[in-house]
This record gives structure tokens, sequence and C-alpha cells, in this order.
């Protein structure tokens, strides 16, 4: 087995467990941890694809190379923005739950006041 | 076996047992500690696989700043977690998101053990333009030349997360610093590192800036670099955010985008095609995109980090 596929099975295995992640942690700033693992894991996928286009004396094609700097930086510019939606739902509610029924008592309180 | 693969099949089962580690780990701070090694280690890999640009973006944004932001938040939301934790889903839905999760896994093994072979590339396409380009580094040709387009793109992506965080601030604070105040001891290590590091990490990070058009490097590892020596000095309070109503501010956040619109557009009068560099000038238009982009993108990743406005502008 040479280095793109170990590690090509390596990115499918990241995404999984960070897919499992994803659904099981109700913390929504796990959550975001959990999505960057996908990232990674997809990331990962993509470079394994990359190192095996190596061709006239390069180590991978730079090609798919390039787009990966990229996506690194699009993938903080967007856990920057979720941690900052996260860190405004506690600054206004409290707490940070993402449970359907919590919203629901909220909303049932103005009515009574 | 040889030495070189039993490397990959450690990193291999490091990086995995890491992942785990994050996802099942009941404290959010260590999970985000676990995220920063994560990143790290994912950087090997990526030396491992010939790319010693990513590993450098990965090492500084994907370990680097990622983990600085996520540590920051996990802090301020510790006391939230144990109200969450009761939220945890039962047996069924854990079972039902571990089948998913494991055929979504065994699909993309599938995937990536049925790869074509030989697999095609684009190597030899990007060598052979490479000389019209003047740079030597082919990754930095394919971000600035042959696919520029996402570049300019990704740029403004940026600047769009950054409006996104920004707009988020309460009314009071609108106009305001981001972030909050820190303050540490004076004569303390943090305040030592702060007056001690910058002057090595401005120019390891203008050095991995110029570098990258030749060898591995760029402006997102140098712009990573000079912000994460902007964030230590505002966190160990020496400095301040600057308020984001401010003029300068302002017009160093969009002049990187702009330039590169500006030459972009240019290029369809002198040479044919948007995006496109007239022949013999494709190094210097590429060179003074990249320093118009520098302070654009180490301004918007350091305030990204520090976050949305929380503190009364000055009267």
């Amino acid at each position: 087995m040479n280095a793109s596929t170990l590690f090509g099975l390596c990115a499918a295995a990241l995404v999984g467990v960070g897919l499992y992640g994803l659904i099981v942690n109700p913390q929504p700033l796990r959550k975001i941890l959990a999505f960057n693992l996908i990232g990674c894991g997809v990331f990962l996928l993509f470079g394994a694809i990359a190192r095996r286009g190596a061709a006239v004396g390069m180590g991978g094609d730079p090609v798919p190379q390039a787009l990966l700097i990229t996506g690194i930086v699009v993938a903080f510019s967007a856990t920057a923005l979720a941690v900052a939606l996260v860190l405004r739902l506690f600054d206004e509610t409290g707490s940070v739950t993402l449970a359907s029924d919590a919203p629901a008592k909220a909303q049932a309180d103005p009515p009574d006041a | 076996m040889t030495l070189a693969l039993a490397v990959d099949i450690s990193l291999t089962l490091l990086v995995l047992a890491v992942a785990g580690w994050i996802i099942a780990v009941r404290d959010t701070f260590a999970a985000v500690i676990g995220f920063v090694a994560y990143g790290l280690l994912l950087a090997l890999i990526w030396v491992r696989l010939a790319a010693p640009d990513v590993a450098l973006t990965e090492a500084a944004i994907g370990g680097g700043l990622t983990g600085a932001l996520l540590i920051g938040a996990a802090g301020r939301l510790r006391k939230t977690e144990a109200a969450t934790r009761a939220e945890y889903p039962g047996v069924l839905i854990r079972t039902l998101a571990a089948i998913l999760a494991v055929t979504v896994a065994a699909a993309l093994a599938v995937g990536v053990l049925a790869l074509p072979d030989p697999a095609p590339t684009l190597a030899p396409a990007a060598v052979a333009s490479l000389a019209t380009t003047g740079v030597g580094n082919p990754v930095t040709a394919v971000l600035l030349a042959f696919r520029s387009m996402d570049t300019l793109l990704e740029a403004i992506v940026v600047l769009l997360a950054l409006l996104g965080v920004w707009s988020l601030a309460p009314d009071r604070a609108w106009g305001g610093y981001p972030g909050p105040r820190h303050h540490a001891d004076p004569d303390g290590i943090l305040a030592y590192l702060a007056r001690f590091l910058p002057p090595i990490g401005i120019i390891v990070g203008l050095y991995i800036f110029w570098i990258g058009a030749d060898l591995p490097g760029g402006k997102f590892q140098g712009a990573t670099i000079l912000a994460a020596m902007w964030l230590l000095v505002i966190e160990a309070g020496l400095a301040d955010t600057p308020p984001i109503s401010r003029t300068w501010l302002r017009v160093l956040l969009v002049i990187g985008p702009l330039v590169f619109i500006a030459i972009g557009f240019a290029g369809s009068i002198t040479a044919g095609a948007v995006l496109a560099y007239p022949e013999g000038y494709a190094k210097p238009l590429i060179v003074a995109i990249e320093i118009a982009l520098m302070p654009t993108l180490v301004l918007t990743l350091a305030l990204l980090v520090a976050g949305t406005p929380q503190r009364m502008p000055p009267q």
C-alpha cells in the first residue's frame, strides 16, 4: 500500500468520525469542531488524489494543492463566522442550546407577560 | 516494511486517535486542544504527501488561528456545558448516526481504492506554462495566474465572513472595538513573549510571503504569521484592536480585492481576457497583487479571530 492510498483511507475514516460527532454531540461548539474534522478529511482525500498526480519531477499535482490552500482559508473564515454566531446566541439568551423545545418556551412567555 | 511506510502508518493511527478523542472527550476545552494537535499532525501528513505549501497553511491556519479562535470561544462558553450535556441523544439516534458514519466512510474508502490508474494530472500543463508567469513555485502560479479567479473570490469570501462577524454586533457596540480588552501581568511571561516574539515573527512572516514566488510559502501563510504576532500583542494587553469604524482600517480591508479586480479587468484590455496578464508583465503584476492583498489578509484574519465588536467607540 502506498502513502496516497493509506492517507486516502485515513481521510475516509476522518469524515466518518466527524459525521458521527456532528450528529451526536449537542453542543454547537463541538458541532463546529466535528464539522472541521469532516472538512479536514475532505481536504486530505483531495490531497491524496493530488499526490497520485505526481509527474514531471513534481511531488504532486499543483492545481489541487493550490485549491486546498484556498479551501483551508475559506474553512477558517466560515468557522470564525459560526463561532461568532454561537457567541452572539450566548450573549442574547445566556445558553447555547439547539434543542427545539427551548425556543418554544421562550416564545410562549411573552403573551403571558 | 520500509521506514517511510512505518512513519505513515503511525501518523495515520495518531491522527485517527486524536480525531476520536476530539469527538469523545467530555470537556470542550480539551477537545479544542486536541484540535490544535490534530492540525499539526495533519501538517506532517501534508509534508508526507509532498505538499509543503499546504502543510504551512494547515499548521498556520488549521491548527494555529482556528485553535486560537476556538480556545477563546470555549473559555467563554464553559458555563453552558453542563446544561447542554443533558441534551445528549439516546441510544437509537447514536446507533443510527454510527451506521450512517460507517456507511459514508466505507463509500469513500471504496472510492479511494477504485481511483483510476494512471491518475489524471495537470502537473505537466502547469510546469509547461510556468515560464510565462515568471514565478518558480507552481502552486503560486496556479493561485495567481492559472486559477486566479479562485483566489480573487477567496479574498472576497474572507472579507464577507468578516462583515458577517461584524454585523452580529449589538447596536450599542456598532463601530466599536472587536473582542474584550485584554489585560495581562505587565511583567509576566505573556507580556514578555509579546515583546520578544513579534520582531522575529514579522521577519519570518515577510520572508515566507516573499519566498512564496519560488519556494513553498506565500501570502496566506505569511499573512497568518503576521496576524498571529498582532493577536499576541493584543492578547498580552500591550495594544487594543482598532474600532471597526476607522477609515484607514476599512481602506486597508478592501484595497487587496480592489487592486486584484482592477488588474484583472485591465487584463481584458491589455491581454485580451479578464484576469490575464500581458506578456512579460506577469511577474510584476502578480507581485503587485500579492503586496496589495497582504495587509488585507493580515487584518481580516486577525479581526476574524478577535470577533464581534463589543465595546463602545470613544466619544
